[in-house]
C-alpha cells in the first residue's frame, strides 16, 4: 500500500483529483454514515425491503407447498434455482477479484471500489445459498450436506461434485466475510474517533476493537492482508471451477466440457464488474462520490469487461468449434440445433433459440462497444451496457442448464420449461434481500476503504515533497520548528 | 482529582506528514527506546524499518493453520468415507485421493483464513480497547491525518524530563505528557467502611 506519484511524463492521469487531502477522505467517506440519509436512499430502500418481503412470502409458500409449486420437471429438472445460484456466486467473483488479485498485481486504483464490491461479494453469495438450500426439496434435511453423524449413521460422499459445492461455497462465504471485516477494522476506528453520540461510539468502538493505528500492529496488519489476498485468489478461481464442475462432471451433452472452469470464472468476472458498476454508478450519483470514483475507475472497469466478455466470447466460440471437432452427434445437436438454430432453420429449430442469441448479443456483442474510449467514458451507455451484461450472463447459465435438459435423448421425452409465478418471486426477491444489505451497508459502514485511499496518495510517500508554489501537499499546517508546545492531558 | 494521584504513562509527539514521522522514528529507534509505537491513519512504506521492526511471524501461523486444514480435511474423507462407512461411488476405490483434491484445497484455504485473521488479532493483542494513547484529546486525529509517536513511561530509558527534550529535539508540531489517573491506595486493607 505504498504511495503512488502519477508520471505525468506518460500521460498517466491521477488517481484521485490533484490536491486530495487526508481529511478530504476521511470526510467524503465518514459523512455518509454520519448525515441523515438522502431522499434516494429511503426511496431505494423502501423498494428492496417490499422485495426482500416478496423473498420471504415466496420462501414461506415453497416450503409449505413444496418444489412442486416451480416450473421445474422431468426432463427439466433443473431451472431458475440453479441459474440464480450459479448467477449470484458468480456476480461475488468481481469483488473478490478487485480486493485481492487487483492487491497483488498493486493495482491501486482499486481502493476506491474494493470496499464495495467485496460487499457485494458478501450479500451476492448469501442470495446465492439460498438456492441450493432450498431446491432439495426437503430443506429441513439439509444438514445431510455437512460431514455430521446422523441417525442413517451415513456420512456424505465426498466424490460428489455436490459435496465440493458446499465446501467451495462455505469457504468463499467465510473467508470473503473475514477479508472484508479486516479491511474494515482502521476505518471502524476513523468512525469511532469521529463519533459524537455515545451509541454510535461505543458501536464503532466494538467493531474496531481497539485499534489505534499502531504501526507495530500496521506490520502484522499488512501481512495478514497480503495472505489473504494470496489465498483469495487460488479460491476465487477455485469457486466457479467447482460450480462448474457440478456440470462438467456429468455425462449431459452440453455440459460435459473440460473448458467449463476457465470459462465460468471469466464469465463470473465479467458479470461481477457489470454489477459493480450498475452499483457504483447509482451510488456515486446518489451521494456524490464523485471525486473518490472518477471517470479513471469507471474507464478501466470497462477495460476489464471488455477484456472478460471477449474471454467468454472466446469460450462460446471454443465450446461450439469442439462439439463438432468432437463428432459426437448428441454434443452437436444440443450446440447446433437446440442452441444455434432459429426459426429461419424453420422445424430445426429448439424452443429455446432466443435465450441462446439474448447471451450472444448481451455477452459478446455488447461489451466490443467498450474499444471506443467515447463508449467506455460516457455513464448513460455504460450504465445500459453493465444491465445488459447482467441480463446476458442470466441467460449463459439458464442456457447452459435448459437447453441441455430441454430435449433429452428420446424425442418422446422432449419439454419445456416455462417458470411459475413463485420462480420468479423468488428471484426477484433475492435482489430485495441483497438490495436491503447493500442500502443498509452503504449508510452505515464506510464503503470507501478509507486508510488504502490515503495510502495511494501522493502525500502518503514519506519521501514526498510538494510540488514548488503548490499549497496542496502534505496536510494542513507546517511543523514548528524548535520549541513544540507542551500540554498535559 | 488531586494532582499526585496521576502518573506519567506516555509521552506522545505529533506530526503532519508521514515524513517527518518516519525520520523522527529513526532517531527514537537510534537514541535506543524499546516501549515504543508509531501511530498513523494508514501503514506508511518503510515504517518497520524506521523502527527496526523485523518480518512479521504471521506467515509462521497461517502455514501451520493452513497445514492443519489439509491433514484435518484428508482425515476426514479417509475416515467418512474409507474407513467408517466404505463408500465406493463409480467404481473408485472408496480413499480415492483424486476426487478428494478440492475439499482439501478447501479446507486448507479455509483454516489459513482464521490463521491470517484471528493469528493477526492475537499477534496484536487485539481486540484491546483500553489504552494511554486514548487518554489523549488529540489522538482522535490519529485516524484522520495525523501522526504519532508515542514513548511509554515503562520503557526503562524514559524519564518525564530527559524524554520531553528528545521529543520535542524531532519537531513534533505537538507534544503531549499523557497522565493517568491512579486510583487512591487504600488506607485500610480490612475491606469497605460503607
Amino acid at each position: 500500500m505504498s504511495a503512488h506519484a502519477p508520471v505525468e511524463e506518460i500521460g498517466e492521469r491521477p488517481l484521485l483529483p490533484p490536491g486530495t487531502t487526508f481529511h478530504d477522505i476521511t470526510e467524503d467517506v465518514s459523512r455518509i454514515t454520519e448525515n441523515p440519509a438522502p431522499r434516494g436512499w429511503w426511496i431505494l430502500f423502501m423498494l428492496a425491503l417490499g422485495l426482500a418481503g416478496l423473498l420471504g412470502a415466496a420462501l414461506t409458500y415453497l416450503l409449505t407447498v413444496g418444489v412442486g409449486s416451480w416450473g421445474n420437471n422431468s426432463p427439466v429438472a433443473w431451472a431458475w434455482d440453479i441459474t440464480n445460484f450459479v448467477w449470484w456466486i458468480g456476480i461475488g467473483h468481481a469483488g473478490t477479484l478487485i480486493s485481492a488479485i487487483l492487491f497483488l498485481f498493486r493495482q491501486k486504483w482499486r481502493t476506491s471500489i474494493n470496499r464495495f464490491a467485496e460487499a457485494m461479494t458478501i450479500f451476492a453469495v448469501m442470495c446465492a445459498g439460498i438456492f441450493p438450500g432450498i431446491h432439495t426439496g426437503r430443506p429441513w434435511f439439509d444438514y445431510y450436506m455437512f460431514p455430521l453423524p446422523n441417525q442413517m449413521e451415513m456420512w456424505p460422499n465426498f466424490k460428489s461434485p455436490l459435496m465440493w459445492d458446499i465446501f467451495a461455497v462455505s469457504t468463499y462465504f467465510t473467508v470473503s466475510a473475514l477479508f472484508w471485516f479486516t479491511g474494515l477494522i482502521p476505518d471502524f476506528a476513523t468512525l469511532r474517533d469521529r463519533a459524537k453520540n455515545p451509541i454510535r461510539k461505543w458501536v464503532y468502538g466494538f467493531l474496531a476493537l481497539g485499534w489505534r493505528g499502531s504501526n507495530r500492529h500496521w506490520r502484522n496488519y499488512e501481512r495478514a492482508y497480503l495472505i489473504l489476498a494470496a489465498i483469495s485468489t487460488p479460491l476465487v478461481l477455485s469457486v466457479h471451477s467447482i460450480v462448474s464442475f457440478d456440470f462438467a462432471t456429468s455425462v449431459l451433452p452440453g455440459w460435459h466440457t473440460t473448458i467449463f472452469p476457465p470459462y465460468f470464472v471469466a464469465g463470473a468476472v465479467f458479470s461481477g464488474f457489470a454489477m459493480v458498476l450498475t452499483l457504483l454508478l447509482i451510488t456515486r450519483s446518489v451521494f456524490g462520490m464523485h471525486n473518490l470514483v472518477t471517470m479513471k475507475h469507471l474507464e478501466l472497469m470497462n477495460k476489464f469487461m471488455l477484456a472478460t466478455g471477449t474471454l467468454v466470447g472466446y469460450a462460446y466460440a471454443m465450446e461450439f468449434f469442439i462439439a463438432w471437432y468432437s463428432g459426437n452427434p448428441y454434443e452437436w445437436h444440443v450446440f447446433r440445433y437446440n442452441r444455434l438454430a432459429g426459426p429461419w432453420e424453420g422445424d430445426n429449430a429448439g424452443p429455446l433459440w432466443w435465450a441462446y442469441w439474448a447471451m450472444i448479443s448481451c455477452n459478446v456483442l455488447v461489451p466490443q462497444l467498450f474499444w471506443s474510449k467515447r463508449m467506455r467514458t460516457s455513464i448513460p451507455v455504460m450504465f445500459v451496457a453493465s444491465i445488459l451484461i447482467n441480463i446476458g450472463m442470466w441467460f449463459e447459465r439458464f442456457v447452459i442448464i435448459a437447453t441441455s435438459l430441454h430435449r433429452d435423448f428420446l424425442p418422446s421425452s422432449w419439454g419445456y420449461f416455462s417458470p411459475t409465478m413463485i420462480d420468479i418471486a423468488l428471484y426477484l426477491g433475492t435482489f430485495g434481500l441483497f438490495f436491503t444489505l447493500f442500502l443498509l451497508f452503504i449508510r452505515w459502514i464506510p464503503m470507501i476503504a478509507i486508510a488504502e485511499v490515503k495510502g495511494v496518495l501522493p502525500q502518503a510517500d514519506p519521501h514526498y515533497a510538494p510540488p514548488p508554489g503548490s499549497s496542496s501537499g502534505g496536510t494542513d499546517s507546517v511543523a514548528p520548528q524548535g520549541g513544540a508546545e507542551v500540554s498535559h492531558a | 482529582m488531586p494532582k499526585n494521584n496521576s502518573r506519567t504513562v506516555l509521552a506522545l509527539a505529533e506530526f503532519q506528514t508521514s515524513g517527518d514521522a518516519l525520520h523522527a522514528a529513526e532517531k527514537v529507534r537510534d537514541a535506543g527506546y524499546k516501549r515504543w509505537d508509531v501511530h498513523t491513519p494508514f501503514p506508511v512504506h518503510g515504517m518497520d524499518d524506521a523502527m527496526g521492526l523485523g518480518q512479521s511471524h504471521l506467515g509462521w501461523i497461517v502455514f501451520i493453520m493452513a497445514a492443519t486444514g489439509c491433514l484435518g480435511g484428508f482425515s476426514m474423507i479417509m475416515f467418512m468415507n474409507g474407513v467408517n462407512y466404505p463408500l465406493i461411488v463409480g467404481g473408485k476405490p472408496a480413499g480415492a485421493f483424486l476426487s478428494m483434491i478440492p475439499i482439501l484445497f478447501e479446507c486448507t484455504i479455509l483454516l489459513a483464513g482464521f490463521g491470517a485473521v484471528f493469528g493477526m488479532l492475537a499477534l496484536n493483542k487485539l481486540p484491546q480497547h483500553h489504552h494511554p494513547v486514548f487518554y489523549s484529546n488529540r489522538f482522535e486525529k490519529c485516524s484522520d491525518d495525523h501522526f504519532y509517536i508515542s514513548i511509554e513511561a515503562d520503557d526503562p530509558m524514559f524519564d518525564p524530563e530527559k524524554t520531553a527534550d528528545f521529543l520535542k529535539s524531532l519537531t513534533p508540531s505537538h507534544l503531549e505528557i499523557v497522565e493517568e489517573t491512579v486510583a487512591p491506595a487504600p488506607a485500610d486493607k480490612g475491606g469497605h467502611h460503607g
